[in-house]
């Protein structure tokens, strides 16, 4: 191994794994949108008693046995086809728009989106002294502040597009999507607050990164293995509502909404740039689930009061790192998935709010809410280390 | 009349919350998900066809094979997008037992891209020779491919076990003494 890289000096080698670690992502995101998307077809169609896509195969899968067939039925190729359409496809650029920032908007909102997914931690594994050591592609310290900071960039692709693309429809959804955000921006942030108080306890090191907040769920003990959802329910929620409302998910989509929009800030928008906000809307919703996930959910702790250090006892892991981390990261994405589920399963269950009760709750009911929120676990934190 | 004033029972909190309600909702979806499905997957399940249904319009024989209808153009006249169109013609020469019936389409052509599917044809037909089948997808690459001849009609149509044969038994009333049957 040294042979291959240790000649390299170091400058080099860390652009080198700054450049495979931008790859990482982009081949890992890519294929999670396209899931998602196609995951949201298919859970659409069973909600409304359709079968969804189930026809479209690779002509020699077809000879698979069973898993073909499955496959198949599941409309995994169909993902393919969608891709490959979405990529070949002749990509309309409209006569009327404000052509460079009219291609640079969907760019603009893929950066972001690829930003943040670099600093969520996505599992751990026990190195020899059985401490568990984090995955993520960039260790910072400001873990869920870089996330806000950057995922709140994902506005201005919106704005440009609707700006660009110099109609009304488009331009409406982005006033839409700007005022939105910012209403929800603060209940999200507001809402955390609790969780980092009660993980940075005076006499602690003080951090914002995600995998501490894991770790301090990870502990032995009744409050130690005790998830923040069960510890901090009205932060989750607050965060779990501000979440649908920031990835402009139903009930909140007033960005995209067909109904009196037309299809919102990317109206104007075709084939490949089209799919990339999508993209970029799927790896908001990846990163918004993983964040929640490992703030209320324990992150790759299999079960509450149950770490995933624990379970490497009992499987009698702790020599095989890699089994560990490959387990952690499993878990971890089945939270992750189940979360993405829960998106779709909630958007054909609650209908779309008006625009203005969108305002209402986001200013007279979330953020009081959460404000409230936070003083109460002020004053609770503030009393449990008093006394 | 009386004025009944009715009085909107305020919410409770758990109703202004809008979480039971949602949680209530996401019950009925899961429900719905685990239901079996709704819609038949097309070509290789086709729908049960109710009695009554109109499909594409078709000529039919008489039980013997014999052509019903005697191009009295009701049809033509009556079909409201005009999808019909019949070039009369004498009953051909090989048929000598039909002679007394005196016509006969030389061609009929139902242009399917024109037709609405209204039955009215079917209704007006006064030798019960034109029926609307239970057929109902049809399909073709241009637009001649979409306009159905006789032949075509006759092919759809089939026969119909009905044994009317009016006029057969219009030909025996003659021959027995000219009244009618
Ligand atoms: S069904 Fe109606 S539209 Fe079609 S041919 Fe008959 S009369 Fe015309
Ligand atoms: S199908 Fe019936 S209505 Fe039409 S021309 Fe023939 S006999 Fe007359």
């Amino acid at each position: 191994m040294c042979d291959l890289i240790c000649h390299i000096p170091p400058a080099v080698q860390d652009l080198l794994l700054s450049i495979l670690k931008g790859f990482a992502v982009i081949l890992v995101i890519f294929p999670i949108a396209g899931a998602s998307s196609m995951a949201e077809r298919k859970v659409s169609a069973w909600i409304q008693g359709r079968y969804g896509p189930n026809r479209a195969i690779v002509p020699w899968f077809a000879y698979v046995p069973f898993v073909g067939r499955f496959l198949q039925r599941l409309g995994v190729f169909n993902l393919m086809a969608d891709g490959g359409k979405l990529l070949f496809k002749e990509d309309p650029l409209p006569g009327h728009v404000k052509k460079f920032y009219f291609m640079l908007a969907p760019l603009v909102g893929l950066v972001p989106a690829f930003t943040t997914v670099t600093v969520v931690p996505f599992g751990a594994y026990l190195d020899r002294a059985g401490q568990v050591v984090p995955l993520m592609l960039a260790n910072v310290d400001v873990g869920i502040l870089a996330i806000f900071a950057v995922a709140s960039l994902g506005i201005y692709s919106m704005i440009l597009a609707g700006w660009a693309s110099n109609s009304k429809y488009p331009f409406l959804g982005s006033v839409r999507a700007s005022a939105q955000l910012v209403s929800y921006e603060l209940s999200l942030t507001l809402s955390v607050l609790p969780v980092f108080l009660w993980v940075n306890a005076p006499g602690t090191d003080a951090t914002l990164s995600l995998a501490r907040v894991v770790e301090f769920q990870s502990q032995p003990g009744l409050m130690g293995g005790m998830w923040f959802i069960f510890l901090m329910p009205v932060s989750a929620l607050i965060f779990l509502v501000a979440l649908f409302a920031e990835t402009n998910r139903l009930p909140f989509d007033m960005i995209e909404s067909e109904a009196d929009l037309v299809g919102g800030f990317h109206t104007e928008y075709g084939s490949f740039k089209w799919s990339l906000f999508f993209v970029a809307e799927y790896s908001h919703m990846v990163v918004g689930s993983a964040v929640f996930v490992l703030l209320f959910f324990g992150g790759w702790n299999p079960l509450p009061w149950l770490p995933l250090a624990t379970l490497t006892g009992w499987l009698h892991l702790q020599d095989w790192p890699v089994v560990v981390g490959a387990l952690s990261v499993v878990i971890f994405l089945v939270k992750v998935l189940a979360m993405i589920f829960f998106f779709m399963w909630v958007r054909w269950t609650v209908p779309r709010f008006r625009y203005d009760q969108v305002m209402k709750i986001g200013w007279q009911k979330l953020l009081p809410l959460a404000i409230g929120n936070l003083l109460f676990y002020l004053l609770v934190i503030g009393a449990i280390h008093a006394f | 009349m009386a004025v009944i004033t009715l009085h909107r029972k305020p919410l409770t909190f758990a109703e202004r919350t809008y979480l039971p309600q949602v949680a209530a909702g996401l019950w009925t979806t899961f429900k719905h998900l685990l239901r079996p499905k709704e819609t038949l997957e097309y070509p290789e399940q086709r729908p049960a066809i109710p009695p009554g249904y109109r499909g594409v319009p078709a000529l039919v024989k008489d039980p013997h094979g014999r052509e019903k209808c005697v191009s009295c153009q009701l049809c033509e006249f009556v079909c409201p997008p005009k999808a019909i169109r019949i070039t009369p013609g004498a009953v051909p020469a090989d048929q000598p037992e039909r002679t007394h019936v005196e016509k006969a389409p030389q061609e009929f052509e139902i242009d399917m891209l024109r037709c609405i599917y209204c039955g009215l044809c079917q209704e007006v037909c006064p030798e019960e020779a034109i029926f609307l089948q239970n057929q109902y997808s049809m399909t073709g690459y241009s637009r001649a491919e979409m306009v159905n001849n006789k032949e075509k009609l006759y092919a759809l149509g089939g026969t119909r076990p009905d044994a009317h044969y009016k006029w057969d038994k219009k030909k025996a009333a003659e021959s027995a003494g000219g009244a009618h049957h």
